[in-house]
């Protein structure tokens, strides 16, 4: 407790809290995981289960662009570009190549990392206000292609009758929950791997591009690659959840299920719930899904309110919502830590047999 | 003894200005070297030049036999220059640990995917950076720090981090940017007695530096730059009195100083 009090300062509350977690983190992610996944059981009405479907589906798709923004520092307003790219590439592959879900969305993540690469190498020379408006652009250019090509993917007309995902014969729906427990598991996946990949010598290299690129260079870390890396990434993640909005809506997409208002939408729950964080990216999906929800009566000034939302947030608390600083230790590996303590006792062991 | 860094003849043209103007200079094995000069003078241009931050346009530069004057950063660091800059430039919002991890990156061998799935290979070698991080560290007087956030060290203890991070990329010759800036007396005390250490664990080192406390304390040689040319070269006690060096930093003072 003395250390505690020597290390209290103006979010001694937030330090307090922390420390809490940590220390029963065990038991909360059980409890977490358990709650989470009992949820269908509870027998909720259509309506709220598509909300919590939204949340996780938009936290997912947060993280996936939190690689690159919060992580990497590169901005991208494109990103409905890749949720589309994964979405239709998903889409078609099951309703005119007749391939099952899994490979399919599997499939549509994977072209959309693709793209994800084309796009990252003008990031080689692009940077802050520049690289925005190329992505931007790359939007527009997927809703153009997504429109035109109708032979490919039908134009305005959209893709219809998408089954629904299947595994062993139980047919996913959003009546029996099935729909949430898929975009559950994706989501904690997500947040899983990100969190693996930010605490690896991938993850500090990216963020050191973010802190400083010349320095980052100086230490030898090729930042082209990286950024690159990055876009994969974050295209990757981003088609995945792509890929799962096309069989949850009713069995239908079209070009406008992915305008630019959504990449607008997709940017504002990272910047809301906390560059670079993963609890910020639930926060902002949260927040921004129930939003509609409870101000109904708003609706028409939806966008109006968030970009008022992302000038304030701008100005105030540029972190985010949830972007506090951890007052916890790094966390070291056990190894680590068994090595490190080892060799501290060393000293002293020698010290004894000598005074013996 | 073997030459660490020999540069010859290099030259920085930036248009019709001559930043640094066929400059000749080496550094041997084991040595600490210092190049001072008044503000302007193109000494951190020559750092720029060795780090391959900026393509030469004249001259060659060697590092233990080879020709770097054509590398890219990358491949500088990877043959061990690493180096300091004069303004800060840590990485603020990672702590001083993962500063120094970054430092590691480019001896770190580990793939994506090992980190993703956190292979046996992943958590070795993670394990290995770590404990050195933590020693380097140890070493630089940092250890109560190990755990806070670069940005929120005083100015000193930051400049340290740099170094700390600079020796964790393996580097055989570290280029130091005005270390002592910004440091009280104890602390330049300090650092001077860090300094030396590396020296006597092997590592090859060039500085540069205001301080001349510093500097005639721990320079080995001294070259002296003015106007992007070399006007002086030799021992401490040399340079202190050399004409031309006194009156590159009192500026048009010859008469006096050669009364003196």
């Amino acid at each position: 407790m003395k250390m505690i009090g020597s290390k209290l300062n103006t979010s001694s509350f937030l330090n307090l809290f922390e420390r809490f977690c940590d220390k029963y983190k065990l038991v909360f992610v059980i409890l977490f995981g358990i709650l989470a996944y009992s949820v269908p059981l509870l027998g909720l009405s259509r309506s709220t289960l598509r909300l919590l479907v939204m949340i996780a589906l938009y936290s997912m798709l947060g993280m996936g662009l939190n690689v690159l923004v919060g992580y990497t520092g590169q901005v991208s307003l494109g990103h409905a570009g890749f949720y589309a790219i994964g979405a239709y590439v998903c889409a078609l592959l099951q309703v005119d190549a007749g391939w099952n879900f899994w490979a399919a969305m599997l499939a549509g993540g994977i072209f959309s990392a693709l793209v994800g690469f084309l796009l990252g190498l003008p990031t080689l020379r692009l940077s802050g206000t520049y690289l925005s408006i190329v992505t931007l652009g790359f939007c527009e250019v997927v809703q153009m292609i997504l429109k035109q090509w109708e032979s490919v993917t039908y134009g305005n007309y959209g893709i219809r009758n998408i089954p629904k995902p299947e595994l062993f014969g139980f047919v996913f729906n959003l009546q029996n929950g099935g729909f949430y427990i898929i975009i559950l598991s994706l989501a904690i996946l997500t947040a899983v791997g990100c969190t693996l990949i930010k605490n690896s010598k991938t993850g500090r290299a990216f963020i050191a591009i973010r802190e400083d690129e010349l320095a980052a260079t100086m230490m030898g870390i090729r930042t082209a690659k990286y950024k690159i890396m990055a876009f994969i990434l974050s295209a990757f993640i981003t088609g995945i959840a792509g890929g799962f909005y096309s069989v949850i809506n009713n069995g239908y997409i079209e070009p406008t299920n992915f305008v630019f208002n959504i990449s607008v939408l997709i940017l504002s729950v990272v910047i809301l719930g906390g560059l670079g964080t993963i609890r910020g990216m639930v926060f902002g999906a949260a927040v921004l899904m129930l939003f509609p929800e409870v101000f109904r009566f708003l609706n028409e000034w939806r966008f109006v309110i968030y970009g008022l939302l992302l000038v304030v947030m701008m100005q105030f608390r540029p972190q985010g919502a949830l972007g506090w600083r951890s007052s916890m230790p790094y966390r070291l590996s056990g190894r680590t830590k068994k090595q490190l303590e080892r060799r501290s006792k060393q000293p002293e062991d020698h010290r004894e047999e000598q005074e013996a | 003894m073997e030459y660490c860094l020999k540069a010859e003849n290099i030259t920085m043209q930036f248009g019709g200005l001559y930043a640094v103007d066929n400059v000749s200079f080496s550094v041997k094995q084991g040595e600490i070297v210092s190049l001072i000069g008044p503000n302007g003078a193109g000494k951190t241009t020559i750092f720029n030049m060795l780090t391959g931050v900026y393509r030469i346009t004249g001259g060659t530069i060697e590092f233990f036999g080879e020709r770097i004057e054509k590398k890219t950063p990358q491949e500088i660091v990877a043959l061990g220059i690493s180096r300091t800059f004069q303004n800060l430039r840590l990485f603020p919002k990672m702590r001083v640990i993962e500063n120094v991890l970054v430092g590691a990156h480019i001896r770190t061998k580990y793939t994506f995917f090992d980190g993703l799935f956190r292979t046996k290979r992943f958590r070795l070698e993670e394990s290995e950076k770590t404990i050195r991080a933590v020693d380097i560290l140890e070493d630089i007087g940092l250890k109560q720090h190990i755990d806070s956030y670069a940005d929120s060290l005083p100015y000193g203890e930051q400049r340290k981090v740099e170094i700390a991070r600079a020796i964790a990329t393996d580097a055989k010759l570290l280029l130091l940017d005005e270390p002592a800036a910004g440091m009280n007396p104890a602390e330049t005390e300090e650092l001077l007695r860090f300094i030396r250490e590396l020296k006597s664990k092997g590592y090859t080192i060039l500085l540069i530096e205001h301080d001349m406390s510093v500097v005639m304390n721990i320079s080995d040689r001294i070259y002296v730059l003015d106007h992007g040319k070399l006007i002086a070269e030799g021992l401490p006690e040399e340079i202190a009195n050399d004409p031309k060096v006194i009156e590159a930093y009192l500026g048009g003072e010859r008469e006096h100083a050669d009364n003196q």
